[in-house]
Parts: structure tokens; sequence; C-alpha cells
């Protein structure tokens, strides 16, 4: 029989143990086995998806806020994403410090005028995240301690941020991060 | 396994003959915890804590399960329903504080088991396989005490859930994305409290899989001792049951009478006042600890304020908190003395002793607030903790002259081996 099948072309010799070619059982096998593996693998997308932000939380994605009632030098705590944001109508000083910074000198390099809108430079728009671990700083509420840079100061572990919101110390990498936003009007701005 | 003098498990009654040719469980528990498995004679009382341990998991799989009846893993129900279960729920209140507490003794017993390992070098061959299973659970045990802590969705839940997810974030490239996908939103909510919830209930019964694994494989050698010489002989040994049923029995009314004290008269000790304000993901809590267990952890975490090398700051304090706790992992293979317990180890003792120190230490700046002589401090320990892993034991271990060992252990605790017989 199994002269008969390989006269024929349809299979090599089972018995043929030299390695040469391909049986025709070992094709079977590896097809199939690996057709499943794919299928398995497969099926862990939606497994690991569905973890992923679901497409309610995606939706809550933008904020208006109206910033007429905020004065030079204060500031106001709002919400994007379910996370705080910092409105901040900073002075002239305040300006004057952030410009006097050489930006080379800093852990995450940056200027004002590159985190602000352009002709809006006292409107400092930053998420209330310290890019450490994700505490909300302090220096946005009445009060509260701005820190030696005279913008933010995170209590968890010490970071310490400038008027720009720019990293000035302690363990946290990056800037305050500045989230997507417009002017629709003077007195609105709306953040996603 | 077990040594050839095991005594044998013989079913008189017959129904337990019957049992035992269709499914030998009792056979089995006999082998395993019963007359059948020979003992060293002389563990001491640092030998009861494997047992403990396993009580704990009972205790916070009985109380966790009940307490999960009257849950709701919802951001805007949980805390209201935790309060309800305080106030309202019959005996809600002491459940919970036992599960709570339950958590805290579970450490302090788990603590005690490892350190009980690193004095008598327990994670040596051929025990290896034993340390790096209870590595696992212990990181399991880390996780799932984690996710508990968050389900109260209280001011520490909630910040806590976000500092802890936040260390994800410092990874490079895949970081937001990961910390993103584990939340299922852009910081702690429902998303994450529910997920929580699910894994903090599936969590404890891995570890009891893996508890198995653990015992299996103690099984395979049997007990290490305090001598650290291994079984020679029968007289050796003493069968499991009912000498150490006996010894664990006791050690356990002196374990429950401490737990109890704690539980009935100190149940918030542990604790953090803060736990019972509702999260609040626009307030940052002044001063954000975890559980004091973790507090080693997050001091070598907060000890990193400046970039190392190319490595920015964040990550490093995440690479070395994970690290401490890996770095257990390669320890069967740290520390080459031949000589197990620390009792014949001069050097060795004095190095442990100064470990627990500086694990206290860490421990201290760990729950302390972030201050500059703090940071300080935790620095100098964490480095500390390293050197001990990487650098001192092994040369300890080549340099070292133990003092000579016993013959046996019968030599051990009798003075001569005749003695036994």
């Amino acid at each position: 029989m199994a002269d008969l099948l390989k006269a024929e072309g349809a299979i090599i010799d089972p018995t043929d143990e030299t390695g040469e070619g391909v049986r025709r059982r070992d094709f079977i096998n590896i097809a199939a086995v690996s057709f499943a593996g794919v299928g398995g693998i497969a099926v862990l997308v939606p497994l690991i998806s569905q973890m992923s932000a679901s497409a309610d939380v995606l939706a809550e994605s933008s904020t208006e806020i109206d910033i007429s009632a905020i004065a030079s030098g204060q500031a106001i705590k709002t919400v994007f994403r379910k996370q705080p944001v910092f409105v901040r109508n900073l002075t002239q000083k305040e300006i004057a410090e952030a410009d006097a910074v050489n930006p080379s000198t800093l852990r995450d390099p940056q200027t004002l005028e590159e985190r602000t809108k352009k002709g809006k430079t006292n409107w400092l728009i930053t998420m209330g995240v310290c890019t450490h671990l994700g505490c909300v700083p302090l220096g946005a509420g009445q009060g509260e301690v701005k820190g030696e840079f005279g913008g933010y100061f995170c209590p968890c572990h010490g970071s310490v941020y400038d008027t720009a919101a720019r990293i000035r110390k302690g363990p946290a990498p990056k800037n305050l991060e500045v989230p997507p936003y417009e002017f629709t009007s003077d007195t609105v701005v709306k953040i996603g | 396994m077990s040594f050839p003098w095991a005594n044998h498990y013989k079913p008189s009654h017959p129904l337990m003959v019957w049992l035992d040719e269709k499914l030998p469980l009792p056979r089995f528990v006999y082998n395993a915890i019963g007359a059948g498995y020979p003992c060293p004679r002389n563990l001491n009382y640092f030998w009861n804590f494997g047992v403990l341990a396993g009580f704990c998991l009972m205790l916070q799989i009985v109380t966790g399960v009940i307490l999960a009846m009257h849950y709701a893993a919802n951001s805007g129900l949980a805390f209201d329903s935790v309060e309800h279960i305080m106030r309202d729920v019959n005996w809600g209140w002491m459940l919970r504080y036992a599960h709570a507490n339950g958590a805290s003794a579970f450490f302090v017993v788990v603590y005690i088991h490892i350190f009980r390992g690193f004095f008598y070098s327990s994670y040596k061959a051929p025990r290896e396989m034993i340390w790096l299973l209870g590595v696992v659970i212990f990181l399991l045990m880390m996780a799932t005490a984690f996710m508990g802590y968050v389900l109260p969705w209280g001011q520490m839940s909630f910040w806590g859930a976000k500092v802890i997810t936040g260390l994800f974030s410092a990874i490079p490239f895949v970081g937001e994305p990961l910390q993103q996908w584990l939340l299922g939103g852009f910081s702690p909510d429902n998303a994450a409290l529910n997920r929580f919830f699910s894994l903090h209930f599936l969590l404890p019964f891995v570890i009891a899989a893996v508890i198995i694994l653990h015992i299996w494989a103690l099984h395979i050698p049997g007990s290490s001792n305090p001598t650290g010489v291994e079984v020679k002989s029968e007289s050796d040994t003493v069968p499991f049951h009912p000498y150490y049923t006996a010894k664990d029995g006791f050690g356990l009314g002196v374990f429950l009478v401490l737990y109890c004290a704690v539980l009935f008269f100190f149940p918030n000790a542990l604790g953090h006042p803060d736990n019972y304000i509702p999260a609040n993901p626009m307030s940052t809590p002044a001063h954000i600890v975890p559980e004091w267990y973790f507090w080693p952890f997050y001091a070598i975490l907060r000890a990193f304020t400046s970039d190392f090398l190319f490595i920015p700051a964040k990550l490093m304090g995440v690479l070395a908190m994970f690290s401490a706790i890996l770095v257990w992992f390669f320890l069967p293979w740290l520390d080459t003395s031949p000589v197990r317990s620390g009792h014949y180890r001069p050097l060795f003792r004095k190095f442990f002793w100064l470990l627990f120190i500086d694990v206290v230490v860490l421990g201290f700046c760990g729950g302390s607030p972030a201050e500059t002589k703090y940071v300080l401090i935790s620095q100098i320990a964490a480095t500390y903790y390293f050197l001990h892993f990487l650098v001192i034991l092994p040369i300890v271990s080549s340099i070292e002259k133990p003092q000579p060992l016993p013959f046996s252990i019968t030599e051990a605790v009798l003075g001569t081996d005749e003695a036994a017989a």
C-alpha cells in the first residue's frame, strides 16, 4: 500500500526516518495545531480589549468653562475626563518669572509661549494631575501652598512646578500636561 | 515523599476501607498533615507560621465571601455599602473589622514566615522550589491586598489606586496606555472598582492553589529544621500528628488571642482615618500612605528623586520597588554557603539582623511624609537592602568560617545520638 502511494507521489514513505521530505501526517499535525493556536490567540483580543476605556468613558471628553470671573492671580479647578484641570490667570510678575528661565536648563524644556495660546499667555490651562504618580498638586485653590517656584506643589512626593506649571524639582518627570483646548470667545474656553 | 519509617494509613472502619478504594482522600490527608508525615523533632515555634498563614487565608476567604454578600462594587454605592455593613448588617462591624485586621495579621504572619526562611536559609537546595512558590504567593498577596483596600472607595482607597496604577505609567512607550487599560479610564472610577472587586474575589483562590503547590514541593524533601542538618534516621523525626498538630494548635491559640485583642479593642489602629472620607477625585489627601505592610517597598519607591544614568527617576523608583521582591527569586543562588542555619553562621547572623533593622527603618520611612530627612534615610536604607542581597550575601558565603554542625538532629537535641536508642 505504502509503495503504491509512494509511486503515485501522494506521500513520502512514512517509514522514512532520514528527515528529508515532509510526511503527510506531520503536515496535518502542524497545520491543525497552528490553526487552533491562531484561533486561541484571536480569542484573547476581546478578553484583553474589554479592559480598555469603554465608549461612555471616552464620550465624557469636552468641557466648557466661563473664565470671566477669574481675576489676575487667581485660579480655578474644573473637571475634564473626571480629572482636575487648573485654569489660572497669571499676573505680569508670574509671566515674567516664567520667561526669565532658560528652557534648556529644565527637565522638560518648554517656554510659557509654547504652553499657552497666542496672545493669551496669561491663561495657563493644565491638567491638575502630577506627572509623577497622579496626585492633585496644591496651588490652584485659595490659600494653598504654591511651592518655592510660585506655581504648584504636589504634597505626595514633593514635586514642585513653576508659574508655567513646568517641573522644577522632585520626582515628576514632565511638566503638567496641557489638555487640548480652544477659546470659543474671549470669556469661554472649551477643553477637549 | 516520605521517609521509609513513616506510618502507613490503615483504615479500620469498613466505610473508610471502601472510601480508600474509591477516593483515597483520607489517606492523602493522613500522609500530608497527619501521622504519616514524619517531621524533624526539633522544630521551634517559628515553624508555626506556615500553618498560621494558611489559617489567615481561610479567615480572609470566609469573612470576604460574607462581606461580598453585602457590598456593592459601584463607585456611587461602594462607600455607603461599607457603612451599611458597619452599621446595619448584623455583626457586619465585626466581620469587616475581622477582614481588615485579618489582612494585617496575614502579613505579620507571612513576614515572620519569610524572615524565618532568611535566617534558616530555607531557600537552599533541595528546597528552592518551595521558596520560589512562596515568593509567588507573596506577590499575589500584595496584589490582592492592594485591590481589597480600594474597595471601600474612601480617600485612601482612591488615591492609593491612582498612585499604584500610576506606577505603570512610568514604563517607557506603553506606560500611559497600559495604565488606562488597567483602570478602564483616565483615572480610577467605576470600571476600575468593578474589576478590582472581581480580581480581589478571584486571587485568594489562586493563592490557595499555589499554596497547594508550595506544600506539595515541601513534602518532597520534607521540612527543614533549626539546625539545617538533614534528617538521617527515624530518631530525628516525630509524626506530624499528634506532635505538630498540637504545637500548631497552641500557636494558633496564642495568635488568636493577639488577633482578637486588636480586632475588639483597636480595630482602627492599623487603618487610616482618611479612608472614612468618601473618595474625592478633586482633592488629594495631604499625606498618602499605603497600608503598613507596603511601607518598606513604598520607601524604596520614593527613594529615587533624581534621574539615574539614562533612566528617569520615576521609572527607577518603580524598577527598584519591584526588584526589591524579585531579588528574592535569586536568593537560592546568591547565598552559596553549604550551611543552612544561621545558628552556625556567625557572620551571616550579624548581617541577617542588619537586614531586619534595615527593613524596619525602610518601613518607618515609608509610613512618614515625603520630607527630605526621611527620603535621605530611605535612600541609604534602600541601597543597603540591595547591597545585602547582591553583594554582602555572596561575599559572606565565600569568606565565612561556619561553626561545627551537630552530627544529627538527635545529637543536637539530646547530646548524643545513642541517647535516642
